[in-house]
């Protein structure tokens, strides 16, 4: 697999202020690659939203980023308490988040919905107590 | 419709990159939930809210928004327009309630997502 540039980031959980740090240089890098604006709103949602999520709900986690010559992968992994029914937490609308995380003006059902919108394909894999990985894939 | 014009219509305070009230706005937003606002993709585009915290930055950022307009007379912290300035998103403050401030954008020509 030649010219895939592989990118790592540690989401910290405890802080939900720098959430969305590994996303905004996700951004920058592909703007400095050229990449059309749509494309890099696509991805920089589709992650953000998964990094919200690894903050709210697993205690942060990993991300792996791959920019292949003709998709861009993310990988989203966490140790936290897993998603005991996918099928549910896809639901616009269903949300476990607590108040506290409603009033930071996320929780509302639409972050998994959201990266799906924005994702060519996404697979969620999660084992409760152990933890959920996502795969995103943007077809460039 | 130009920022310049916003803040003249919403008699707000300009708190971020007074060098680019010329950018112009194309569409508006108007919400206190970040996701509600991430479903929706508009280019040159302003966000009204009511949140403040370093997230509607961090939204307005990947949504390559040009500017957010806090309503109610919120007051963002100076980590919150340290974010915004280093991304070029101008921070306009109202005393205007979300509705009116919405209202008067819309009647005076400024489209939502439709």
């Amino acid at each position: 697999m030649a010219d895939v540039l592989r990118l790592h980031f540690t989401v910290d959980g405890e802080d939900f202020t720098s959430a969305g740090e590994a996303s905004a240089q996700v951004k920058k890098k592909l703007r400095q690659m050229g990449y059309d604006p749509e494309l890099i709103r696509r991805v920089s949602i589709a992650m953000y939203e998964g990094e919200i999520n690894m903050v709210i709900h697993a205690g942060g986690g990993e991300a792996d980023i791959c920019i292949y010559p003709d998709k861009i992968e993310i990988l989203l992994s966490d140790k936290g308490p897993g998603i005991a029914d996918i099928a549910l937490a896809m639901r616009a609308g269903y949300s476990t988040a607590p108040e506290t995380v409603r009033n930071l003006g996320f929780g509302a059902g639409m972050g998994l919905p959201n990266m799906k919108r924005y994702s060519d394909f996404m697979n969620v894999e999660s084992v409760v107590g152990e933890g959920t990985k996502v795969t995103m894939i943007i077809n460039t | 419709m130009k920022i310049r014009e916003i803040q003249k219509l919403l008699s707000a305070n300009v708190l971020t990159c007074t060098d680019r009230l010329d950018t112009d706005v194309r569409s508006a937003c108007g919400s206190d939930m970040m996701s509600d606002v991430l479903a929706y993709v508009k280019d040159q585009a302003v966000l009204l809210t009511g949140l403040v915290n370093a997230q509607v930055v961090r939204t307005a950022e990947m949504m390559d928004m040009v500017c957010i307009v806090f309503v109610r007379s919120k007051k963002p912290t100076d980590e919150i327009l340290a974010l915004a300035e280093q991304n070029g998103i101008a921070i306009l403050t109202t005393d205007l309630r979300m509705y009116d401030a919405c209202g008067i954008l819309y009647a005076s020509g400024l489209q939502g997502a439709l």
